[in-house]
């Protein structure tokens, strides 16, 4: 635990940020007011944050569906976010994308995806473009990064990047989120590898590395270490499995008739991120109850002004349909 | 006859078809729901419960879950059909298409072709398509113009849970490749459905859901009931449509389209996918080769825009055809000269 007090409050605060955004989402979507597929990162912040703590805008991650804590985990704007999901005009994407679509690239956040598996190649492609660019003043390398998830690892095009990302020795790094099920059903039964997936990340020719996605500290040291593997020049990719579990169902709207008894409130006890690192750094005295409290209440804060900012924000026109199709026809 | 709604006329057919004939088998990402879980098989039974129960009833070899993987499942929907088996493979959404193109394409729509007419691939791909949740440019989308396009499929689109039941039916027992384009918006709509479990409705043959004298509305899947909302409030209005459900589009039953333009004169087509190289332009082009003599106002046709479909309701509202546009089409061709 090399981090500093600011270190830790920051990380702390985003993922706080992203479980009130997904917390209240949960509830807003209740009511109706917002539309669409919405899939919750609730339960999985400390990957995301984790990883992107260590990152610069000149590394690019590509997400998935459940791509709201990435993105804000990447320094999406929480406001822009929170307007997107809410259909807005003033949203991140002008209202075109959605939750699902969420892109800032800005940012180095080229995109959630609505297709499982689509993210693995393009974040390839991106790592190629980094080799090309060639290492900085400091002779490293900038990196992409996919995020996928249990379910994705079973698609040919996640398989075809890996291979793809070792000939090419590209500074991929393929971060596996394993929270043990693909919509309704368990890795137990999809994953043919007995719920191992970095073994095949392992067997294209990748070092591989596999943490508890559920404690930010052990994310967070494990993913420096991968990240330095793939920084230098000449080493490729690498893959990272983390074991981690979400708290919502696959979408808003799931039933999850498919949970063991009590299997929400034993996660939600054992397996929390959030709880686990309060209890870590107040333990080590590294911050105290306060510090945190402050950070929860400004994290919350946060959130009621963007969802307030999104009830106000401006609504698309129907003549908004056609713009952006190209840039110039 | 028997009340129900469109899913379960889609799950009820697949049912009574695997009784009936034990080459049937199902496969898809959660067709099962709840593999490998505390819940167990059929926890959930399908998103879109169009396989709840199948499981329970024929086991893990005829009711096949699979992993995330749609070339792997339309290619051993090929396979299986090549080998003797008549597969109802689900597509989750038909966006995702996308991931297994070849393996319809390429292999299961030209097999029979290609190996000079000595292959029998017996394929059902069902395919949940369409827009209207606000699911965006990635799980909306109405794919009829690509499958459509391709020789040696067949592709139907049903409009009503009858159609739904009767058109599958003959879509397991057809031998040739079928898509089968059902729009999840239809899911929940309840109909008549006969109880004949021999009930079939043969391809290529358009259904007259609504008779009127003045202008022929040709349309497919859910646009049918936005030309039937249409010509019902024309017809307040004393304007009669003829509105030509397609049923198939693949064979196109060309001769119910001519036959009522050659009557009313003018036409309006209404289609869920992008205007260019679709079902609309295909069909404008038959009646403006084979019935040009007969119109009397330029050819009128009601579809998304040339762009991927948006996010934001008011957007997606805007994308969309819908009865009022159907309508304002019929009034500008009733206006023409
Ligand atoms: C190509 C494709 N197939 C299927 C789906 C439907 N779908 C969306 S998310 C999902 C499960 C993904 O599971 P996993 O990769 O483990 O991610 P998680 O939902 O657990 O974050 C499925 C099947 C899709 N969006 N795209
Ligand atoms: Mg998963």
């Amino acid at each position: 635990m090399q981090l500093n007090r600011e270190a830790l409050t920051r990380a702390y605060r985003q993922m706080k940020l992203i479980r009130e955004f997904e917390e209240r989402l949960h509830e807003e979507i209740q009511t109706g007011e917002i539309a669409g597929f919405t899939h919750l990162y609730c339960g999985q912040e400390a990957v995301a944050v984790g990883v992107c703590e260590h990152l610069s805008e000149r590394d690019k991650i590509v997400s998935t569906h459940r791509g709201h804590g990435h993105c804000l985990a990447k320094g999406c704007d929480v406001t822009g976010m929170m307007k997107e999901i809410w259909g807005s005009q003033e949203g991140l994407c002008n209202g075109k994308g959605g939750s699902m679509h969420i892109a800032d690239i800005d940012k180095g956040m080229l995109g959630a995806n609505g297709i499982v598996g689509a993210g693995a190649p393009i974040a390839v492609g991106a790592a190629l473009s980094n080799k090309i660019d060639g290492p900085d003043e400091n002779g490293r390398l900038a990196v992409s990064i996919a995020f996928s998830g249990d379910g994705a690892c079973n698609q040919g095009t996640t398989f075809e990047a890996m291979n793809l990302a070792v000939v090419t020795k590209a500074p991929a790094i393929f971060v596996f989120e394993n929270n043990h099920y693909s919509e309704h059903t368990g890795d137990a039964y999809a994953v043919g590898t007995a719920q191992d997936i970095a073994s095949r990340a392992e067997a294209f020719g990748m070092k591989v590395w596999r943490a508890d996605g559920t404690d930010f500290f052990s994310v967070y040291d494990t993913f420096g270490e991968v990240l330095e593997f793939v920084r230098t020049p000449g080493n490729g990719p690498a893959a990272v499995e983390f074991d981690t579990e979400r708290f919502f169902g696959h979408f808003e709207g799931d039933p999850q008739r498919y949970r063991g008894e009590g299997e929400l409130d034993r996660l939600r006890a054992t397996r929390d991120c959030l709880r686990k690192f309060r209890e870590k750094v107040t333990g080590a005295k590294l911050l105290t109850d306060d510090d945190l409290d402050t950070v929860d209440a400004d994290a919350l804060q946060a959130i009621e002004q963007a969802v307030a900012d999104s009830r106000a924000a401006a609504r698309p026109q129907p003549e908004n349909v056609l713009e952006n199709v190209y840039i110039s026809y | 006859m028997a009340k129900m709604m469109y899913r379960d006329a889609i799950r009820g057919t697949i049912f009574q078809e695997m009784q009936r004939d034990p080459r049937v088998v199902v496969l898809g990402e959660d067709v099962v729901g709840g593999m490998g879980t505390a819940g167990g098989p059929e926890a959930i039974g399908g998103i879109w419960s169009t396989s709840t129960g199948l499981y329970d009833a024929f086991g893990p070899d005829r009711v096949i879950d699979t992993p995330i993987s749609e070339s792997a499942i339309m290619g051993a929907a090929g396979g299986l059909a090549l080998a003797g088996k008549r597969p109802v493979a689900e597509i989750m959404f038909a966006d995702f298409i996308g991931v297994c193109m070849d393996q319809l394409w390429n292999q299961i729509a030209k097999f029979r072709y290609m190996f000079g007419g000595k292959s029998v691939c017996p394929a059902v791909i069902r395919m949940p398509c369409g827009a209207g949740y606000n699911a965006a440019a990635q799980h909306s989308q109405m794919i009829s113009q690509f499958v459509t396009s391709m020789p040696g499929l067949k592709v139907v689109m049903p409009a009503t849970p009858a159609d739904a039941c009767g058109l599958l039916r003959q879509a397991i027992r057809d031998d040739d490749p079928v898509v089968f384009l059902e729009h999840k918006f239809l899911y929940a709509m309840t109909g008549e459905v006969p109880d004949d479990p021999d009930f079939v409705i043969p391809f290529g043959h358009a259904r007259l859901a609504r008779a009127g004298e003045d202008v022929t509305i040709v349309a497919s899947g859910m646009m049918v009931g936005y030309a039937e909302t249409a010509a019902d409030d024309l017809a307040q209005d004393g304007v009669g449509c003829d509105v030509i459900d397609l049923r198939t589009t693949s064979p196109l039953d060309e001769e119910a389209i001519l036959d009522s333009v050659e009557a009313t004169g003018r036409l309006v087509i209404v289609d869920e996918a992008p205007p260019r190289c679709s079902l609309a332009t295909d069909i404008a082009a038959l009646v403006a080769g084979k019935a040009f003599a007969s119109l009397k106002a330029p050819i009128e046709m009601v579809t998304a825009p040339h762009t991927p479909v948006p996010f934001a309701r008011e957007l997606e509202g805007a994308y969309l055809p819908s009865p009022a546009k159907v309508a304002a089409a019929v009034r500008k061709t009733l206006e023409y000269r």
